[in-house]
């Protein structure tokens, strides 16, 4: 059930410039939490900026209620976000969206993220390996330094590799070109992935050129975040037919081919 | 009512009549800021709110406008939706039996783009149950009259509201856009041809630019400003059409707490709509209801009706 949690920080780092790890205490929200979905903040009880910013959830707690997002700071909402210190309280609604699904017979998983984007896959990689799906995740990220949830997959124990835009750690390249490498060989019989759209479109095509079904996670400008303002809307083919999906209720998350990428 | 255990309070009224719609307290969710009531489910009852208004309805479905459709703005909100709906036909089969089983006090939104547009809507919901109202969006696009809003002429508004009130006996709210120089004009034009009451505002037509991009953020260009932003806008054109007009008037634009609202009331409005608020904090409506309740009682005000139009000099 959605709900609206005054939420209490206990732990908020700056991991790498720009990158928080942001963890509070919103039990209601934990308790129901699944992986891809995502939690709306507001990040001032003043009324500017007004409108709440969604991050998709990193990983949850459930025995002490906890949430946790990973956020990079890229305007003025997330800049003042940075700034609040544990003890604080947070307006926090969630969770929303509709989760990745994990097929009944799903036995071998890999996980393609770049950037922040990688934020939701880590629950979800948590998830798969609790209910015992072999999982591979792939990171991209443009150095070494900035490879999100590398840290928590290690310490997990979950298998992982990397690849950097200017090679200092893992391929130098796309996690995409990472992907092509390993699919062969791997026999994955499910992808999911999140982070920028053009890689999203590659994971896509690979994907299908593969034969392999999977879904991808999305990003919107949104309001609401529960399906009330039409504001979040994005193109998708469904039954062969283009419409529009609202991206905070009928996704974050879409099956790979129903989403349109324009070039 | 919440029984009071300690304080003895004597019960105010907050009821009002919003042009023979019956509201049992003025606090009313704007169109388009709703949905069909389900999506607020876990946040509001709905039959506390003095009134649900639907998403605007149109005859066919519409598909809405490309994305992006919104944009973030100091204080505010662009957006250009694009009237996005399944129709009326799908509104009635497949939204309007749970607001009814909920018991919402239920007011439909209307859009067209032809006077026979709007007379249609208003025809098919007349025979429905459960509806207590119309409101009709008259910010939009006259295709016959090469595009022109209906609302920014007050000869295009007579002939939309009379051709509306002779299809339904149900009370018929129109909704003024700000968008044009004269608004007293056109409330009087709306009354004439019949309106039981007006609203205001819809949204103030604005734009935001991507300077990196040197593009308009919007697909659509134009957007619709709302939220606190245009509250001061909103407050004046209420009080210039109460004034001048002797139909009730249904006040919004920017309202984010019950002195907000009362600002509305005070102005002249017998009742009010929140709307991008509902988007920031999904229980508002309800909040504003018991904040309004609570300031009546410690200001000794045993009937809401006392503050409509107080202000007025
Ligand atoms: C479902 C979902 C999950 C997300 N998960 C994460 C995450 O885990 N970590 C993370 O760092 N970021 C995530 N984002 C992106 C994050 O919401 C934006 O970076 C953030 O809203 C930017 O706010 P700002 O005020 O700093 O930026 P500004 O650019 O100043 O924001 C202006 C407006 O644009 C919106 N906006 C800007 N960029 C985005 C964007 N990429 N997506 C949606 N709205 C945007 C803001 O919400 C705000 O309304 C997610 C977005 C969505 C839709
Ligand atoms: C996303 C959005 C969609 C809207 N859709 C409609 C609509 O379909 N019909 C209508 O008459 N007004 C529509 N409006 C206008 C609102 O009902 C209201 O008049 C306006 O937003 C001002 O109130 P606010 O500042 O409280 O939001 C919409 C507003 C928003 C923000
Ligand atoms: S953000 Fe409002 S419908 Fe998706």
């Amino acid at each position: 059930m959605r709900k609206v949690e005054q939420a209490l920080i206990i732990r908020h780092r700056e991991i790498v410039p720009r990158y928080f790890e942001l963890e509070f205490i919103a039990p209601d929200i934990a308790r129901d939490a699944l992986p891809g979905q995502f939690v709306h903040i507001r990040v001032t009880k003043s009324l500017d900026p007004l409108l709440r910013r969604p991050f998709g959830i990193y990983n949850v707690e459930k025995k002490i209620g906890s949430v946790t997002v990973f956020y990079k700071v890229v305007g003025r909402g997330t800049k003042i976000l940075s700034d609040f210190h544990t003890a604080e309280t947070l307006d926090v609604l969630g969770p929303l969206g509709r989760p990745f699904s994990i097929p009944p017979n799903l036995r071998r998983a890999v996980l393609v993220g770049g950037g922040v984007g990688i934020a939701p896959l880590v629950y979800l990689a948590r998830v798969l390996c609790e209910r015992k799906v072999e999982v591979m995740v792939l990171l991209g990220g443009s150095t070494s330094g900035f490879l999100v949830g590398r840290d928590i997959l290690k310490r997990m124990g979950i298998d992982h590799m990397v690849s950097t835009d200017d090679g200092s750690e893992g391929l130098r390249g796309r996690v995409t070109e990472l992907l092509e490498k390993i699919i062969d060989r791997k026999r994955f019989d499910y992808i999911y992935s999140c982070g920028p759209e053009p890689m999203m479109a590659r994971v896509t095509e690979i994907a299908q050129e593969y034969g392999i079904d999977g879904e991808l996670s999305l990003e919107e400008h949104m309001a609401c975040g529960i399906g009330a303002c039409l504001g979040c809307a994005k193109e998708v083919v469904r039954d062969g037919r283009r419409s529009f999906a609202k991206v905070c209720t009928d996704g974050p998350v879409f099956k790979i081919g129903e989403v349109v990428f324009r070039a | 009512m919440p029984d009071r255990k300690k304080k003895e309070r004597l019960p105010v009224n907050l009821s009002v009549n919003l042009g023979g719609i019956a509201l049992n307290n003025p606090v009313t969710v704007a169109s388009g800021t709703f949905g069909y009531g389900h999506e607020y489910e876990e946040f509001v009852d709905l039959d506390r709110l003095g009134a649900v208004i639907v998403k605007g309805t149109t005859l066919e479905p519409r598909c809405g406008n490309p994305p992006p459709r919104i944009v973030e703005t100091p204080g505010g909100m662009l957006n250009a939706i694009g009237l996005e709906n399944p129709g009326v036909e799908v509104f009635i089969n497949e939204h309007l039996p749970y607001l009814q089983q909920k018991g919402a006090t239920i007011i439909v939104n209307i859009a067209g783009n032809t006077v026979e547009d709007y007379a249609a809507l208003a025809g098919i919901l007349d025979g429905e149950e459960g509806i207590a109202g119309l409101e009709v969006n008259i910010s939009c696009p006259n295709v016959e009259k090469g595009g022109l809003q209906f609302g920014t002429d007050p000869e295009m508004v007579k002939e939309v509201v009379a051709g509306i009130k002779e299809s339904t006996k149900l009370p018929v709210i129109v909704k003024l856009s700000p968008n044009v120089t004269d608004i007293v004009s056109i409330a009087k034009a709306a009354v004439t041809a019949g309106a039981d009451a007006l609203s205001l505002i819809n949204t103030v037509l604005g734009m935001a630019i991507d300077v990196e991009g040197r593009r308009p953020v919007l697909a659509n260009i134009f957007g619709g400003l709302s939220g606190p932003a245009i509250k001061p806008i909103a407050v004046r054109m209420v009080y210039q059409v109460a004034r001048e007009v002797d139909v009730p008037i249904l006040g919004m634009g920017g309202i984010m707490s019950h002195l907000d609202a009362l600002e509305f009331i005070l102005a002249g409005a017998t009742a009010i709509s929140i709307g991008t608020g509902n988007f920031v904090k999904p229980d508002i409506a309800q909040q504003v209801i018991r904040d309004l309740e609570n300031y009546l009682e410690e200001h000794g005000i045993m009937n809401i009706n006392e503050l409509i139009g107080a202000a007025i000099q």
